[in-house]
């Protein structure tokens, strides 16, 4: 655990649970300050790996990203061996969150209240009046610059995508993600030079959990959006796949595109419109890349801070940054890859209608996490029932199931020892 | 300056109208205000600033934005909620043979169903006006908001 974490608080939380297994999830787990404060300690700052930017998004030694981890302000920073840093926006002397801009270039890291000064990695390179004013005042004889710096978090980055944590005795990336969800996220990401679009960022009234939930549902795509089933992008006669590494907690959705309609999956379904024609068919040009092999969307969610997207043509990553139980941020970040031609850029930024906190199948999941939260806070003796194929954690070849959602929970329940 | 009155009073008619269409729910005559191959996009202030290409929405031509409207009333699930657009004078910067470029600050307050109203977005219009037989019209809108934060989703146009 972290040494800075309030370190009794709730420590003596009763487990919400009414049962076994994690199929049936209580509403404490979404509403209740507690065992928030425990998932911030045990799971944001403890022993994950979570989502920070692009490398992109720092080209040059000095250029840095200011985000979050939980609740923590962290700054992203190229060194001048070009290596990337990742070191907590909080100042040594006095915890100030010395960093405000959002994106920069820097000379150095300077905390104006006192004019601390620390290098790209975080060092601390001097303070003034360290040795006092004309023999008067100064810092104590034992004081060391070394022992100052920032805190300095493990950095790991893949492929251009960095991830960091607070705890230094966490796994290495690849063994944290396991080989299955690994392979998914080469296939975006497998050294290719990517290019920054650009953001989006949300603010959903609901717990952060509900988010991983929504991407771990291959349930309600085909029924909540329209889009999505009257256009075949995902519907469950789709062709399809779902993963996760061995602990239950990070998953891959993998599916293909249907052209022909099985009657059985839309009779009954009222969001399908068989005779919804486009106006403009370019919202909907999809163009076929080698990369993709056969499947046409995949989600990945690598818990607890980040989705990676890829449908048909639009890529993003959707990172999440809790702001209390009861909301977090949702930061959607665009790319490209550097030999996209126009055409494509063009392609990927029409597509990027359908996402996004406008998006015609994205803003309704921010709507459906407020009213679940909406739910939860009004009933604290509810368990949800999350029993679609079964009670049980597996890997399936369909997606008429619930399993990835339990998966997560059964982890969550053994790391939160609730 | 541009010192033609009636031209500056037709640009006032205009932002008038195109808010009171919103604010009143009327979406089915918003196309109305654009031109056929017009450009529609809603863009977060720090990607316009950036040259970033990423839209929150980015619609082109009037078919598209009928999709849009499709999707608002039929296909997309959301909470109900009002709009009120209050919008500043239109700065006139430039007046050239591809129209008017003006700016346009305008603030959305939402009001949802049993809730006070709050502010929703806040930014301005960076348009393109042409004169068309019809009157003016936008040939192209770049909502260019400040909010940092969308609260939860964007639905309606603005
Ligand atoms: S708080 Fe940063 S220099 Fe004093
Ligand atoms: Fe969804």
């Amino acid at each position: 655990m972290n040494e800075v974490e309030a370190p009794l608080r709730g420590e003596s939380i009763q487990t919400p649970w009414t049962q076994e297994g994690s199929s049936r999830i209580p509403a404490a787990v979404y509403t209740d300050r507690d065992i928030y404060e425990r998932e911030l300690s045990r799971i944001f700052y403890g022993r994950h790996w979570s989502y920070v930017g692009l490398e992109v998004e720092v080209p040059e030694p000095g250029c840095f990203k200011r985000t979050s981890i939980g609740e923590r302000s962290v700054i992203m920073i190229r060194n001048r061996k070009g290596e990337v840093n990742v070191l907590e926006n909080r100042c040594a002397h006095r915890a100030m969150r010395f960093c405000q801009e959002r994106t920069g270039k820097v000379k150095t890291l300077v905390c104006p209240y006192h004019q601390w000064n620390y290098n790209y990695d975080g060092k601390l390179l001097g303070v003034p009046f360290k040795n006092g004013v004309k023999g008067q005042g100064g810092m104590p004889e034992d004081f060391a610059l070394e022992d100052h710096g920032l805190n300095k978090l493990a950095v790991s980055v893949r492929n251009g995508v960095v991830f960091a944590s607070f705890d230094h005795d966490v796994e290495s990336f690849e063994d944290y993600l396991g080989p299955d969800i690994l392979r998914y996220f080469d296939r975006t990401f497998d050294g290719r030079k990517l290019v920054l679009h650009g953001y989006s960022r949300q603010r959903i009234p609901g717990n952060w959990k509900l988010m991983m939930e929504n991407i771990k549902d291959p349930y309600h795509p085909g029924l909540l959006h329209t889009w999505f089933v009257t256009f075949g992008l995902w519907r469950a006669d789709n062709k399809s796949e779902l993963w996760m590494d061995d602990k239950g907690r990070h998953a891959a959705m993998v599916s293909r595109r249907s052209e022909t309609v099985d009657k059985d999956v839309t009779q009954g379904v009222t969001s399908f419109r068989e005779n919804m024609k486009l106006n403009d068919m370019r919202l909907l040009d999809i163009v076929h890349e080698p990369w993709w092999g056969s499947p046409t969307v995949c989600m990945t969610t690598l818990f607890p801070s980040v989705i990676l997207q890829q449908q048909v043509n639009s890529l993003s990553t959707r990172q999440i940054i809790p702001v209390g139980p009861d909301k977090f941020d949702f930061v959607w970040t665009h790319f490209g890859f550097e030999d996209d031609d126009e055409a494509m850029v063009e392609r990927r930024m029409r597509q990027a209608n359908l996402f996004g906190p406008a998006g015609f199948v994205s803003a309704d999941d921010g709507e459906v996490i407020e009213f679940s939260q909406e739910g939860f806070e009004q009933d604290g003796d509810f368990s949800t029932m999350c029993e679609l194929g079964g009670r049980d954690v597996e890997n399936t070849d369909h997606m008429v199931t619930e399993t990835l959602i339990r998966g997560m929970y059964r982890y969550w329940r053994e790391v939160m020892e609730l | 300056m541009i010192t033609d009155t009636n031209l500056r009073l037709e640009v006032i008619d205009l932002f008038a109208r195109y808010v009171a269409c919103l604010d009143s729910g009327n979406y089915d005559a918003w196309p109305d205000f654009f031109t056929q191959d017009c450009h529609y996009r809603v863009v977060p202030r720090e990607n316009y600033d950036a040259g970033l290409p990423l839209s929150t929405l980015s619609l082109h031509g009037v078919p598209m934005l009928r999709d849009r409207l499709y999707g608002v009333e039929s296909t997309l699930f959301h909470a109900p909620y009002y709009q009120r657009h209050i919008i500043g004078p239109t700065l006139i910067k430039e007046q050239g043979d591809d129209g008017l470029l003006t700016e346009t600050n305008y603030l959305v307050v939402r009001t949802k169903r049993d809730m006070p109203s709050e502010i929703f977005n806040t930014g301005r219009y960076v348009d393109r006006i042409v004169i068309t037989p019809q009157g003016l019209r936008f040939a192209e809108k770049a909502c260019v908001f400040d909010s940092e934060l969308i609260p939860n989703s964007l639905i309606y146009p603005i």
